[in-house]
């Protein structure tokens, strides 16, 4: 379909992004359903005009995969849409999530030269545009790929695995991945949100890494079903680990363990896999109640809080240790969860939670200051005496981070783990302290982003392909 | 999908299925446990292996038809599937080459007691077993463990079969005889196994327990089966099921496991009013 009805030649010469429509909040945040509702055609080709095609493009630098962006948003500009797609699917397979969850602010639109004065090109709108364009739009045929007799299994389905999958398949190997959930998808299911991330769209653009010819065995822990070595005895002539950063933190001050709190991971879990928000048609309870504390200030804690009003809770607070200006989460999602009514109580740290017949009511918080930069540079909290108080709730809901999941190193030990308890790699080729293990992702970064973890799949399945195929001729 | 190769009725609560699962029978070992899914839309259960056969390929479960989910498996028949049956997790019993050692099986819970008994009389322990229940039809097994125990003992509360009364009546009572056995293994209903420990702590016999409680992964992603072991948090799903039930806080693992019993009710009925 070529659209060249609405092509416009001239640069958009204004200084801010065309809006993308979104839901009211006071609508969305009683809904499940996407919050942002993308750019129309014609929208898009407006913000594609403002790209003014700058010779250096220091946006494909910004980007962790280096998508050739000047050249897919000229295509946009064109109208040549299944063009524009063609040229990011080469170096991206999951355009759909990403235009969603990327940083883009901190990536390729923080060096966009339109954003030295006025906002940037609005990249991630325009890289969501053209997939949820395509799907919509086009049927995608998988290339023709000729096998090369080698055997990769691959270890969860998030998005680290699924670009090293879907890179290893065209490159010819015949590749399996191993998933411990019913589902595929990683973090990209079980945490991001409906309402950020649709999870039918996940869906569909894990299809087409499937459509690929690589297979799956659900249900299979890496670690526990099998080990490593069992996978080399299976004939597998490597193996990729994107098992994730799994592991919820806790507090570990009194009353963590009281009915009524959960880690972010259980909440989100029950809600995002399990669909919790539709009980009981879906079997998979969770308890909400009239308000609720998430603890942490990360992307996580946003969607916990943001989804926890969704589920009815009439009051929601954030509780952070630090202040607006330190919080980790992407500037957009506490906008999103401001206008939604989030309340934010920051600067205030955690003590002890309290309940009562073993379930919590509230949680006693006490004041903080900010003092000087600690190692991390940020100004660090501490605490002001005597200023104490109790804030209620039915719910709590720690989200201060995640680390690496454990099961798998410890069935595997010659795997060495850094102090952070974080897979070690050689930086190069991704691979593991075990020969043909490579790794990448969250396991190996501790919690970090979709882009970066897909970079890291994309380049183990390079190093893969030099090692076995290129080397070996 | 997981084929059902056999179906057994223990009694009016309690089912056995032979379920093929190549990738659990491969390396499963006793205490350690599946999670599974009945269809679509459906909750994630843990259950406890009660046995398994490497050459079939297959594991066998027990459950009680209590909740929505193990109603839905119980309308399940030989040939049908399973949506997902992931496992083996948890990790192994820790199984000691002792001399001597007495299982206490509560109900349901004889089902993952018997393959660790199996295990250590196949190991040459002798091993005793008392075997719990409401009355005679709800005492499971019977004849497995007549298989591998030295000796039998039974309690049903109604007294149908052996002792009337509890399994920790006849704890005491073998105690008091100047029976000595170097670890007690109980598996049951959390305030049985409460109750076994209330008797063997003070003597300082050795207990073992197995903690089944709410939980979704089953790998330690989601923290739900938090318990308090001698102070410390751990996990059921990765650092269990099996813990030293000497210092097992039982009151806090009750209160949790209680957490959802509403829901349950809610979603039993909703379907009892779909068939109804």
């Amino acid at each position: 379909m070529h659209v060249d009805w609405m092509v416009r030649k001239m640069a958009n010469m204004k200084m801010t992004k065309i809006p993308m429509a979104e839901q009211d909040p006071l609508v969305r945040n009683k809904n499940f359903l996407e919050v942002a509702l993308g750019y129309t055609l014609e929208e898009a080709i407006d913000e594609a005009n403002r790209c003014i095609e700058c010779k250096h493009q220091p946006c494909k630098k910004g980007c962790p995969v280096n998508i050739k962006i000047p050249e897919f948003i000229k295509e946009v500009k064109e109208g040549n849409i299944k063009t524009a797609y063609d040229i990011i699917t080469e170096d991206n397979g999951l355009p759909a999530i990403c235009g969603r969850v990327c940083p883009q602010e901190s990536q390729c639109e923080s060096v966009c030269v339109r954003g030295i004065k006025g906002e940037p090109v609005g990249i991630g709108r325009l890289e969501r545009f053209v997939a949820d364009w395509v799907m919509a739009n086009e049927k995608q045929e998988p290339p023709h790929i000729e096998p090369n007799g080698k055997k990769v299994a691959i270890v969860g389905s998030g998005p680290a695995s699924l670009s090293c999958a879907s890179d290893l398949s065209r490159l010819g190997f015949e590749v399996v991945i191993f998933e411990a959930l019913h589902e595929l998808g990683g973090v990209l299911m079980y945490g991001i949100p409906e309402f950020r991330l649709p999870k039918d769209l996940v869906k569909r653009e894990i299809d087409l890494v499937l459509d690929l010819g690589v297979h799956v065995e659900k249900n299979v822990v890496i670690g526990k079903s099998l080990d490593i070595d069992d996978l080399f005895d299976d004939g597998y002539d490597a193996v990729f680990i994107g098992s994730g950063a799994g592991l919820p933190k806790f507090l570990n001050i009194p009353g963590e363990n009281l009915n009524g709190v959960y880690s972010s991971n259980e909440f989100l879990t029950r809600v995002n896999l399990m669909k919790a928000y539709d009980f009981p048609n879906n079997h998979t309870p969770v308890k909400m109640g009239d308000s609720a504390i998430i603890v942490g200030g990360g992307n996580v804690a946003m969607d916990a809080a943001r989804t926890a009003q969704r589920l009815g809770a009439k009051e929601v607070h954030v509780v952070y240790r630090r202040g607006m200006e330190e919080l980790p989460a992407r500037k957009e999602e506490v906008h999103h969860a401001i206008e939604e009514g989030i309340i934010f109580d920051l600067l205030n740290n955690p003590l002890e939670i309290i309940g009562e017949d073993a379930k919590v009511t509230g949680m006693k918080v006490i004041q903080m200051e900010l003092g000087e930069p600690d190692a991390s540079g940020r100004r660090r909290p501490v605490e002001i005496p005597g200023s104490e108080k109790v804030i209620d709730a039915d719910t709590v809901i720690i989200a201060i981070g995640q680390t690496p999941n454990p099961l798998l190193t410890d069935a595997t030990p010659n795997l060495e783990l850094n102090k952070w308890n974080c897979l070690q790699v050689n930086e190069e080729t991704m691979e593991t302290t075990v020969p043909n293990v490579y790794a990448g992702g969250d396991a190996v970064t501790g919690a970090a982003t979709v882009i970066l973890a897909m970079g890291a799949g994309k380049k183990a399945a390079k190093a893969i392909y030099n090692k076995l195929i290129l080397e070996k001729k | 999908m997981y084929k059902i190769l056999e179906k057994e009725i223990l009694n009016d609560a309690v089912q056995k299925m032979v379920i093929e699962a190549p990738f659990v029978a491969r390396k499963c070992e006793p205490g350690q446990f599946i999670i599974l899914r009945v269809a679509e839309n459906g909750e994630r259960i843990p259950l406890t292996i009660m046995d398994y056969d490497r050459e079939k390929k297959s594991v066998s479960i027990v459950y009680q038809v209590l909740g929505y989910t193990t109603q839905l498996l119980a309308e399940k028949e030989v040939g049908d599937t399973l949506l997902d049956f992931v496992g083996p997790l948890g990790k192994a019993a820790p199984i000691k080459n002792h001399k001597r050692v007495l299982g206490i099986g509560g109900g349901v819970g004889s089902a993952p007691l018997y393959p660790q008994l199996k295990k250590l009389a196949s190991m040459g322990t002798e091993v005793d077993v008392i075997l719990g229940g409401r009355d005679k039809d709800l005492v499971i097994l019977k004849d497995e463990f007549n298989d591998i125990c030295k000796n039998v003992y039974y309690a049903t509360n109604d007294g149908s079969l052996g002792h009337q009364g509890f399994v920790t009546d006849v704890l005491k009572q073998l105690l008091d005889q100047g029976q000595e056995y170097d670890e007690v293994i109980a598996i049951g209903p959390l305030i049985m196994m409460k109750a076994v420990v209330d008797i063997t702590k003070p003597l300082n016999i050795p207990t073992g327990v197995s903690l089944n409680p709410v939980m979704i992964d089953g790998t330690g992603m989601c923290g739900g089966c938090r318990v308090t072991v001698g102070g410390e948090t751990k996990f059921a799903c990765v650092d269990g099921p099996d813990f030293d039930g000497l210092l097992v806080d039982f009151d806090q693992a009750m209160d949790r496991q209680a957490h959802f019993v509403e829901e349950e009710k809610h979603a039993c009925r909703l379907d009892g009013a779909k068939n109804g």
